[in-house]
């Protein structure tokens, strides 16, 4: 068995472009300010987070693979370049191999949506520059060409709990030596389809947009400080009856925990935790709904708490919203240890 | 799950049987019908029906018509009801595959899929309905649960019972051989003993009139490798694979259809939609492929291409299977089952693992009967007649948009 090691992390989210801002709106604790979004046929906007304009323009919006991209896209390559950092030029041609797994569940919706009024009006005029940014895996590829990587790379696409899958994905991938790197991105963005569809299940959401990426090495090195430790099954949610059910399996899987570590979870009080004695953060009550990226901000959440010692470990929890229950465990990493993680 | 209990203690290349397989395309639903279509290089493109072509430039596809019986399952009425075309191909060919394979759900069985768009045509009512009556919420929330990616699968694992992990790759035209590679990956390193696998898309208006409106559909059946082919034809279908341990399967005595002894996955980056000329990718793909199956391209008895008809990806697949093949390339016997009932995207490369089983399994070629004029390009030997053949071993392509390369290896099981 191999160790997996976080050797980096990326964000955007409605606090910012960054990791930093990510922290900083976290440590705070107060929800951020919510903004309007129109709903065609609605006197009512739609209430959403959406991310903020960047304060400089990033400079890979100057390759010319992103100029048509959609936002998914942007929030999914500057997420994985702020994790991979510095490692960025080691993947082209000849290079080492990075697995790349994207997560999500809506997708570049807004130009689906686009596409598709498009194709209503008149199916011979729809754009043909839209709809190849349609397919789920277009951040991938966009982002496979940035960094020159021709290796394997897989676009999932699920509940919340689909980025932690993709962790699950790329720790298989480091274990077989399909790949020397993985990054694991859970990304979406904003369409009022989407924030219209969240406000039929829960009036009281508020849907938010962008990304949270984790880079994964087997090697440590003296600035990986954070081992993802386990990843437990995915425990199938699929009917309403067995979700709680399903969360308790996934929480067995996991050590008891002590007052230093932390839970990060998608939803504060959910019954499966009940014996957890540690702090709960829930960036979603902070950040919004965003899926797969908010299951990824919790992963970055975690990782961060453990690299600035605010904790000796962290686990993140993702009740997903129809598919699963799956959680993650990250500690703060001894080179010279193998944290005993039986009986996962 | 990481890390894995146990793993250490399962070969780590254990042999991967196939157990069960199910299909359906337009050539019918079920493995009797699909080989003796596939066999004899039948066609079966119609006027599309589906939805309005009217304004397109292409009106052709592989339209399937459905049963009118879906087969018995633990669903209730209601959910039969709420089931929409992609589901109920997937459960057509699903339960073709989990009945023949003789599993029984008592342990937990993951599901990984491939689609491209899953139930869209939800997603399209759902839009116009949100469109034109935007004060009216009846049926919405519906369509979005069933719209949703994941929820197929869902009704997959209810309709059979399963309670396993349920994953879904959407790597566009690949996403079908993605799925199946991933899920050898998981039994060959004994992360699972078992898995259902597979792809599945059902024709829709939107998937449609995005590859029309990039004129790469042909307003005549496709021609895949043919010097005039003008682009591809559009289908529909699923199919799905029992995957198992190949000692677990013996054990059981379980019918062993063949075996998955291959994968190779890469990332074409020269553009999102069309593949680098000399198919460099393809031809990694292919190359790893054949190194995790420990085999040399003078072991390939046949290739199934994938073979869109594009002018395009045909002529980068041919340089790229002739790169791979090298001295072997002029007598390697090549076609794309496209031919037959069009690109089935999501589909396409769990169909084509199909019907490279049925290859292996009634030695047999898959013939493009359609064909006139093959492209001089390509520097192999395209079958263009139903012909008897002795085969080992077949290995599949299937590319996508965004690069997405994937390559499997069938071996024939005595």
């Amino acid at each position: 068995m191999s160790r997996i090691f976080v050797h980096g992390q990326g964000a955007v989210s409605p606090a910012g472009w960054g990791v930093p801002a990510l922290r900083a709106a976290l440590d705070q604790g107060r929800p951020l300010p919510v903004q309007s979004l129109a709903r065609p046929g609605w006197d009512h906007p739609l209430t959403v987070r959406l991310v903020p304009p960047p304060l400089e323009r990033p400079a890979f919006l100057a390759h010319p693979r992103l100029r048509r991209a959609s936002p998914v896209t942007h929030y999914t390559v500057a997420a994985a370049l702020e994790a991979i950092g510095a490692d960025a030029s080691l993947f082209g041609a000849g290079g080492l191999r990075l697995g790349i797994v994207t997560g999500t569940l809506t997708g570049g919706i807004s130009y689906s949506r686009r596409f598709y009024e498009e194709v209503l009006q008149n199916p011979a005029t729809a754009s043909p520059m839209i709809f190849p940014e349609t397919v789920f895996n277009s951040s991938a590829s966009h982002l496979a060409a940035c960094l020159g990587s021709s290796a394997i790379s897989y676009a999932l696409v699920g509940d919340a709990g689909t980025f932690l899958q993709g962790l699950a994905v790329a720790a298989g991938w480091l274990e077989n030596g399909l790949a020397e790197a993985c990054v694991v991105i859970g990304a979406e963005e904003t369409d009022w389809t989407a924030a219209d569809a969240l406000r039929l299940f829960d009036r009281r959401a508020v849907h938010a947009s962008g990304a949270g990426a984790l880079y994964l090495k087997t090697q440590p090195t003296s600035s990986s400080a954070v081992e993802l430790t386990a990843v437990t099954d995915s425990f199938a949610a699929t009917r309403a009856p067995g979700r709680l059910e399903a969360a308790r399996k996934m929480r067995a899987q996991l050590p008891a925990g002590a007052p230093d570590e932390w839970l990060c979870a998608n939803e504060r009080h959910h019954p499966a935790w009940n014996d957890w004695t540690g702090r709960v953060l829930a960036p979603t009550e902070i950040l919004g709904e965003a899926f797969a990226a908010s299951a990824a901000w919790q992963c970055v959440a975690a990782c961060a708490a453990i690299q600035t010692a605010r904790c000796a470990a962290s686990n993140v929890s993702v009740t997903g919203a129809s598919l699963q229950a799956i959680a993650a465990r990250f500690v703060k990493s001894n080179v010279l240890k193998v944290e005993n993680a039986t009986p996962l | 799950m990481f890390p894995t209990p146990g793993i250490l203690k399962v070969p780590a290349t254990a042999r991967v049987a196939v157990t069960g397989a199910g299909i359906i395309t337009a050539l019918g639903a079920g493995w009797k019908i699909n080989a003796a279509g596939f066999r004899a290089g039948r066609t079966a493109f119609r006027q599309v029906t589906l939805f309005d072509v009217s304004r397109q430039r292409c009106k052709i596809a592989a339209e399937i018509d459905l049963p009118a019986k879906l087969p018995p399952s633990r669903l209730s009425r209601g959910d039969w009801r709420r089931l929409e075309r992609a589901s109920r191909l997937l459960l057509l060919a699903g339960h073709e595959a989990w009945s023949q394979s003789g599993w029984t759900p008592d342990n937990p069985m993951p599901l990984i899929l491939g689609t491209t768009s899953g139930e869209m045509c939800l997603g399209q009512q759902y839009l116009q309905q949100a469109l034109r009556t935007p004060l009216c919420f009846k049926h919405q929330a519906e369509r979005v649960t069933h719209y949703l990616v994941q929820q197929q699968g869902i009704n997959l694992a209810n309709a059979l019972g399963l309670h396993g992990e349920i994953t879904t790759i959407s790597n566009a035209c690949a996403s079908g051989a993605n799925a199946i590679g991933h899920a050898w990956e998981l039994v060959r390193s004994g992360r699972a003993q078992w898995v259902l696998t597979g792809g599945y898309d059902a024709l829709c208006h939107l998937t449609f009139a995005g590859f029309d409106t990039l004129q790469v559909l042909s307003p005549s059946p496709c021609r895949p490798f043919d010097a005039a082919r003008s682009g591809l034809t559009l289908g529909e279908g699923a199919a799905v694979l029992a995957l198992e341990n190949l000692g677990v399967a013996q054990q059981r005595g379980a019918e062993i259809l063949g075996e998955i002894i291959g994968y190779g996955a890469t990332t074409d980056t020269h553009h999102l939609t069309q593949p680098h000329p000399e198919g460099n990718a393809a031809v990694a793909a292919m190359r790893a492929a054949c190194a995790s199956a420990g085999v040399t391209p003078e072991q390939i008895d046949y290739v199934n291409a994938h073979g869109t008809a594009t002018p395009q990806n045909d002529a980068a697949e041919a340089a790229a299977i002739q790169t791979w093949a090298g001295a072997r390339a002029a007598t390697l016997p090549v076609s794309s089952t496209k031919a037959g009932v069009g690109h089935l995207l999501g589909a396409a490369g769990a169909v084509e693992a199909v019907v490279s089983l049925m290859a292996l399994r009634g030695q047999w070629l898959p013939p493009e009967t359609a064909l006139e004029t093959p492209d001089p390009a390509c520097r192999f030997q395209i079958v263009r007649q139903p012909v008897d053949a002795k085969i080992e071993t077949v290995l599949s392509n299937s590319f996508g948009f965004g690069g997405a390369n994937a390559a499997l290896i069938f071996r024939r099981w005595p």
